[in-house]
């Protein structure tokens, strides 16, 4: 196939050459900048005010996920809870308010961080602020509450064990950080009943009603947005992270053993496989240089994996490997769900990539493709003011600024076949993996 | 307020056009009509294969991927029992990349028996992922046999069993591509960094000359009217007891159907809704309870999904969730109330349509219904829904003669 070339147009279409493609290099990728306020309190707001529709997405990003928890369960709990009920109003009160504007309040809990955030039409801002800065001082975490919500979590967990790439999951996460880390530890149905309202209340107080917060903001902004997030949020107990303040960093102590093999269903038909190591995190220098091997490896569906194992063997419907977005440290893995009977030759095709990107240079047409793709995406990414605030999110939380997202598109555009390779011989070396099949 | 433009080409492919210059991406969306209703019921799952097929190289191209790549682009489609539709975005210096690839594959397939032969195992495992391998995987296959006698979607769009997939023959693949995927049948949308004159050119360039085909009129046996409550006893191995209830619900162009999708959300859409609130809240019987339909373009399903809390008897959750039902026919919802999930549906379609993916892909949905200025009008037929239609509907969609119910038993 001849591409890129310049093709004199006839009558007759000729439908076996390709149109004239723009490379990606000639792309010219700029992450939008964000403004910065800051509130009475020392809170910084970080917004990004683009976009043609009128509505708005707001965060609250908390330190408050669960590497900072004294008792297993306590943070993920407390994030789930804080719209079930304050001093004045019930859970009901508070969902129905929300509803009734159309708003979506939703939360998230992660290992560091906590998040609040709210996604409303702009004409409604006003009326939901106010409560969202009372969720965040005066929730009270009712018994009553508290038990539907152990009663619930329970039951629900007690459906995802039945599946075998929840569990899979799970222990992965186990093997390659230690069962006490907080990338590795996991809730037991008896955890939630552990759960006491005197931990949460304690967590809540600490971490979110007089914790380190930081608010990003992003759509059509309303024009006194700032004015109305002071007014809501400037006067409250929540601070900016402190100068010189760190991160917690708990030892990570990966499992002995290697190979996993767990029978979780004895009539499942298909078998979980993932296949970890650890990896730096983003601060290191290879670690977007990874990116592109990894792109290159399994990171999108022209990618080697999924051509050899979906599109020339049929072992599965899908097979992706990833760099798990971790602060503290890493994971490259790569996961897939296979036929049982297809596991293992499914494994041993997952090393034959790996030798082949140790052993061969990637020819300059795949290299480009990967290229293209990537940078593709990121425009892609890019594009509203939501995608432009979550790459924002990602950046900001890491420690890091747009000189990260700068110098990734410079890795992309040129980055060669002998540094992937070299890249491929430190990173994809089998002894370093984990190996886990979880049928 | 969503602009497009429309026209036709010659050999009867409907093109519409969504110009938006504040992105630099585009959009290119084609949408055929067909989907696992249409299939033979001796030949299921065939339509989404077949979706599987459209990857495998086309008369003139072997390989669809790389080529999208080189030019940054990034596709995927997906098929339903109305509709298969098939979507590409990528930055709108390449957009004629795109034509090229998506005509080349309306032109013809490159019918391979290597690629037939892969994306069985592939859809295979799809099936085995997605509806064995997982608890409750298998409500579906039988609520929709339940709920539908005679209509197709008695079956699910991955196919009613594995063997159909496994016996499916490149003949059957040709007889379908060439009955269905003729530009007569499709609706190409273009959407995003590109220009009505921009689009009109490519759009005859690389679809004009492709053959017309014949319109396929659709002539499938309509579901008659249900008139006895029917009811299904499963056991499984899972780990809890679930209820399932589903009600026959209006056709998508009906006035109808936006009142059953209102009521689904007082029903079920969000934690102050009736059914959170009431049973998983205040009676504690369910730790989780959803209220949706299908929202399929023939006459479709309300549904009622619960899981049972550990303890709580079948009968004695079934009968409270009809307790909500008799609430609802009982008398006029409150006006808060109403006003409550018109404000969600106007912010959800807010929402929705802020990706001109999502736009396209809208586009290209109302056109298939017949009037692609739906996409302007859907805001207002909800908002003009009243608390009287709302009484009338739900009185007689959720006559308990028009219930299927599922009990879906923890084995032990």
């Amino acid at each position: 196939m001849s591409l890129g070339m310049d093709v004199q147009m006839k009558s007759m279409l000729d439908r076996t050459i390709a149109p004239p493609i723009k490379d990606a290099i000639e792309f010219d990728l700029a992450l939008p900048p964000y403004r910065r306020h800051v509130l009475s309190n020392g809170v910084e707001v970080f917004a990004i005010d683009q976009g043609t529709v009128e509505a708005t997405m707001i965060s609250w990003i908390f330190n408050a996920g669960n590497s900072w928890e004294e008792k297993k369960g306590v943070a993920a709990a407390v994030n789930s809870l804080l719209k079930n009920g304050t001093s004045t109003r019930s859970a009901f009160d508070i969902n129905e308010h929300f509803e009734y504007y159309g708003a979506y309040l939703n939360r998230a809990s992660h290992h560091e961080t906590a998040d609040v955030s709210l996604h409303c039409l702009n004409k409604h801002v006003g009326e939901l602020l106010p409560v969202i800065a009372e969720l965040i001082t005066d929730s009270v975490f009712r018994e009553e509450e508290l038990e539907i919500y152990k009663k619930n979590s329970q039951q629900r967990l007690q459906v995802s064990l039945k599946k075998s790439e929840f569990v899979a999951g799970r222990l992965i996460e186990e093997y390659l950080y230690g069962s006490e880390h907080p990338y590795g530890r996991y809730m037991q149905q008896d955890d939630y009943q552990q759960l006491q309202r005197e931990d949460l209340v304690a967590h809540f107080q600490r971490y979110y009603r007089e914790g380190t917060c930081r608010i990003l903001v992003a759509g059509k902004l309303p024009g006194d947005i700032i004015s109305q997030l002071e007014a809501s949020f400037g006067g409250l107990g929540i601070h900016a992270p402190a100068k010189g303040s760190v991160l917690p960093a708990p030892a990570i102590i990966p499992a002995a053993g290697k190979k996993y093999n767990i029978t979780n269903d004895p009539n499942g038909v298909q078998g979980s496989i993932r296949i970890a190591r650890n990896f730096p995190n983003r601060h290191h220098p290879d670690f977007q240089r990874v990116q592109v091997l990894n792109n290159v490896f399994g990171g999108f569906f022209g990618s080697r994996l999924m051509t050899n194992i979906r599109e020339d063997k049929g072992y599965t419907y899908g097979i992706y490997s990833y760099l798990v977005n971790n602060i503290q440290e890493s994971a490259l893995v790569i996961s897939t769900e296979a036929g049982k009977e297809v596991c293992a030759p499914a494994i041993a095709e997952v090393y034959k990539e790996m030798e082949l990107l140790r052993e061969e240079l990637i020819d300059e047409e795949e290299l480009q493709m990967a290229r293209n793709f990537a940078i593709g995406t990121i425009l892609g990414d890019l594009d509203g003011p939501f995608q432009v605030a979550s790459r924002w999110k990602n950046i900001l939380l890491n420690g890091l600024d747009e000189k990260y997202f700068n110098e990734g598109v410079r890795i992309i555009k040129t980055i060669g076949p002998e540094e992937l390779r070299e890249l491929a011989r430190k990173y994809l070396d089998p002894e370093a993996f984990f190996e886990l099949v979880v049928v | 307020m969503i602009k497009y433009d429309r026209f036709e080409l010659a050999n009867g492919l409907r093109v519409l056009v969504h110009e938006d210059a504040s992105t630099p991406m585009v959009v290119v969306n084609v949408l055929y009509d067909v989907g696992a209703r249409d299939e033979d019921p001796k030949k299921t799952g065939f339509a989404h294969l077949f979706e599987h097929l459209m990857f495998g190289g086309s008369i003139n191209i072997e390989d669809f991927e790389t080529p999208l790549q080189l030019a940054g682009g990034e596709n995927n489609a997906y098929t339903t029992n109305d509709f298969t539709n098939y979507y590409i975005q990528l930055p709108a210096e390449n957009i004629e990349t795109a034509f090229w690839l998506e005509s080349d594959r309306m032109l013809s397939l490159a019918f391979s028996e290597k690629s037939l032969d892969v994306q069985r195992k592939v859809v295979m495992e799809e099936f085995k992922e997605h509806y064995i391998n997982k608890p409750y995987g298998d409500v579906w296959f039988k609520m929709r046999e339940l709920a539908y006698k005679q209509h197709p979607y008695r079956w699910m769009t991955i196919g009613s069993e594995l063997s159909h997939i496994e016996d499916a023959q490149l003949g059957d693949v040709k007889d379908f591509f060439f009955k269905y995927y003729r530009p007569a049948n499709a609706i190409l949308v273009v959407a995003g960094k590109v220009t009505l004159e921009q689009a009109r050119g490519l759009a005859e360039k690389y679809f004009g000359d492709i053959p017309s085909g014949v319109r396929y009129v659709r002539h499938l046996p309509v579901e008659p009217r249900q008139r006895e409550a029917r009811k299904l006893t499963v056991k499984a191995a899972v780990p809890l007891d679930a209820l399932y209830k589903c009600y026959p619900m209006a056709a998508r162009t009906e006035q109808g159907y936006y009142v059953a999708d209102l009521l689904t959300e007082v029903l079920g859409g969000g934690a102050s809704s009736r059914l959170h609130q009431h049973l998983i809240k205040e009676k504690k019987l369910f730790s989780q309870i959803e209220c949706y339909h299908t929202g399929s373009n023939d006459p479709g399903l309300v549904v009622i999904e619960g899981k049972l809390i550990k303890g709580v008897g079948m009968e004695t959750a079934d009968q409270a969730v009809e307790e909500e039902l008799a609430k609802l026919m009982a008398g006029p919802i409150p006006e808060k109330e109403l006003t409550k999930v018109k404000n969600k549906t106007e912010s959800a379609i807010v929402f929705e349509d802020m990706s001109v993916m999502n736009r396209a892909n809208s586009l290209a949905i109302y056109e298939l219904l017949g009037d692609v200025n739906m996409m302007n009008t859907e805001l207002a037929k909800y908002q003009a829904v009243t608390a009287e239609e709302m009484l009338e509907t739900s009185r007689t969609m959720f006559d308990p003669l028009n219930s299927n119910t599922l009990y879906y038993y923890s084995e032990k």
